[in-house]
């Protein structure tokens, strides 16, 4: 599904990824863990396209299409979405108007707001005085009204209090299991790269493959629960350098 | 009119405090007289004309209309709902001696050379009267259009809300099909009375070349209530309005809504000014600007002469392309301290962060730019008529604004 190969990508001035290669295959869960300002957000941003990332050199291959130089719609278009972490206010736009336009212009995608505890939302200014877990809730709302085949999740567990926290793991396993898209029940049709740093999001999921990144690298890979595991024993520091050995 | 009539001769030549300075004598006396008995049979152009500036020709959902071709009376509703008087200006003056306590008194004819050409022409224009108590269902509407080549019009209006009544008023100022070097000045003089209220949206679409200069003076007494609502979303030549609200009257309170869209080679200069001259007066002046290559002057004035009043200015621009200008000069004042008086004004291009986030959704970059402007333009300016709301819409669409 997705194939990136050794991508280098400049944010800011600075060259933020230096050699990045890894892939989602169909129906895959992956899981990117790294201490802050390793790239991890940077990766996402590359693959959604965004132009705050510039990519120097390598390749992003979606459904075998080369998507390295292609317009974020177009992105969107073939199928990848994208749980921002902190998305930007946009002042005067409804929330209800973006998730109907989202849906191709299906007035009936706002009707499921109440699911979501956004029902008093549709007609605020998006994001505008949303706390951690309504940013959360709200962009769940609109991936689901985007049915997107691939989704990149940047910290969904991030700001969310315990109460919201289970609402927010079931609709990304709604979301995962395609719950909206005549997916056959009990299969994950929907790939998806997911940053996380506490792992409590992989209660709800489950996930298949894990990523380690560091200082613009992949350092380390394995299966998620294990990496975890050793990232809440022993550190970044530790869980990389004695797992570096087994990648080799 | 300190000097009499010498006075007002003299300030032909006076320039106007702001905007380019326009030749009067380039200008005929426009003089299109067509009458209009029954708008529904207006010739298909005309009634489209006047739909495009939000004047409904059947009249639906509207108490009452009355229409100005060039510098005469084409059309006034002979059936007015219960309270509610609407005549040209001429007619009033005749009919009641009073008015002419009203005439010329929110606007000085000395101001400048188009106010005193509007005194000298004797120019008509329409009276609304709203009486004590009434308030009116449907909006009344107007519309001023211009139909001659090369041709000025000159209009003097007078509205009269009355004690506890209230009214919204729709115009409409426009220049015909086949019209596009013009000159439209417009007198407008309002008065609302105690807790009486009055909201007066307007939409200008004119020509390339057309010369536009409002001159409106509000004066609002004891807990009454103004809403100015003005939008320009068409290329014009020059454009430049300031309209002056005066807060007389304790608890009074005002708002100007300006809307404007500044395409290549328009030269538009809006804004407003409102003085605060009682106590617990409250005002507040909004304008969002969308810069498409053409020139924009965003301008906000507040002046606080007694205590107890709040005050606020927000002048925001978006600047689309990279042609074009744009300036925001909000002003405050005060002569006593008790006062709460704020200004913010912005200046830039439309976040890219945002654009890519809507685009995030699928979104086409059109439709994402065009989706931003629109809650710039209707979506963060709180109460703007519906009817407004779809011209807008409606201007979006058309404008391309993506590329």
């Amino acid at each position: 599904m997705l194939e990136i190969k050794d991508l280098h990508v400049e944010a800011g001035g600075r060259e933020i990824l230096k050699g990045i290669s890894l892939d989602v295959k169909e129906g895959e869960t992956c899981v990117l863990f790294g201490p802050n300002g390793s790239g991890k957000s940077t990766l996402l941003s590359a693959i959604m396209g965004y132009g705050t990332c510039r990519v120097t050199k390598g390749k992003i291959m979606f459904k075998g299409k080369d998507i390295t130089e292609m317009p974020v719609d177009e992105r969107a278009r073939l199928g990848i979405g994208m749980m921002m972490q902190r998305p930007p206010n946009v002042v005067g736009v409804k929330l209800g108007d973006l998730v109907k336009a989202t849906a191709g212009g299906d007035v009936k995608a706002v009707d499921n707001a109440s699911d979501f505890k956004m029902e008093s939302f549709l007609e605020r200014d998006i994001n505008v005085g949303f706390s951690g877990g309504e940013i959360k809730r709200s962009e769940l709302m609109q991936l689901t009204a985007q049915k997107p085949d691939f989704v990149l999740l940047d910290e969904p567990e991030s700001g969310v209090d315990l109460e919201n926290i289970d609402l927010i793991g079931k609709k990304v396993h709604d979301l995962l299991y395609a719950k909206n898209n005549n997916c056959p029940n009990g299969k994950r049709c929907v790939s998806s790269l997911v940053i996380t740093h506490t792992g409590q999001i992989l209660d709800y999921i489950g996930a298949d493959k894990a990523y380690v990144l560091r200082d613009g690298l992949i350092r380390c890979t394995g299966r998620p629960m294990d990496i975890l595991k050793d990232i809440k024993e022993r550190g970044y520091g530790e869980c990389i350098s004695c797992r570096m050995v087994k990648m080799e | 009119m300190q000097n009499g009539e010498d006075g007002i001769r003299k300030a032909l030549e006076k320039k106007g405090a702001f905007g380019p300075d326009v030749d009067l004598d380039y200008y005929d006396e426009a003089g299109m007289k067509e009458s209009i008995p029954d708008l529904k049979k207006a010739d298909k152009d005309t009634r489209q004309i006047m739909e495009h500036v939000g004047v409904m020709a059947d009249e639906e959902g509207r108490a009452g209309t009355i229409m100005f071709i060039d510098n005469s009376m084409s059309h006034c509703s002979n059936k007015m709902p219960e309270g509610i008087e609407l005549l040209s200006t001429k007619e009033a003056l005749k009919k009641y001696d009073w008015l002419k306590d009203y005439y010329w008194k929110a606007v000085s004819p000395e101001k400048d050379k188009y106010t005193a050409k509007t005194y000298l022409d004797d120019a008509d224009g329409y009276f609304i009267h709203v009486k004590k108590g009434v308030k009116a269902t449907y909006p009344v509407q107007s519309c001023m259009l211009i139909g001659t080549k090369k041709g000025a019009q000159t209009l003097h209006n007078i509205i009269i809300a009355d004690e506890d009544s209230s009214l919204d008023i729709i115009t409409g100022c426009t220049t015909g099909n086949h019209v596009n070097d013009a000159l439209h000045i417009g007198v407008s003089e309002i008065y609302v009375k105690k807790n009486a209220s009055i909201v007066f949206s307007m939409i200008h679409n004119w020509g390339t070349k057309t010369k536009v200069r409002p001159r409106t003076g509000t004066i609002v007494e004891e807990g009454g209530h103004f809403v100015n609502n003005y939008v320009l979303l068409n290329p014009v030549g020059t454009l430049q309005s300031f309209p002056v609200c005066q807060l007389n009257g304790k608890g009074a309170s005002c708002k100007f809504n300006t809307v404007c869209m500044a395409d290549e080679g328009s030269n538009v200069d809006t804004g407003g000014s409102v003085i605060l001259n009682a106590p617990e007066t409250t005002a507040e002046i909004i304008s969002r600007n969308i810069v498409r290559e053409g020139n924009i002057i965003a301008r906000g004035s507040l002046m606080g002469n007694a205590p107890g009043i709040k005050a606020h200015l927000e002048c925001r621009s978006i600047m689309l392309g990279n042609k074009g200008s744009t300036q925001s000069i909000p002003e405050l004042g005060s002569t006593v301290s008790d006062v709460e008086m704020t200004h913010e004004a912005a200046v830039g291009k439309i976040a890219r962060d945002q654009i890519e986030y809507l685009m995030s959704r699928g979104l086409s970059e059109d439709d994402a730019v065009s989706m931003i402007v629109r809650g710039f333009l209707v979506g963060s300016i709180q109460g703007l008529p519906d009817h407004l709301k779809a011209e807008i819409d409606d201007a979006i669409e058309k404008a391309n604004l993506g590329s």
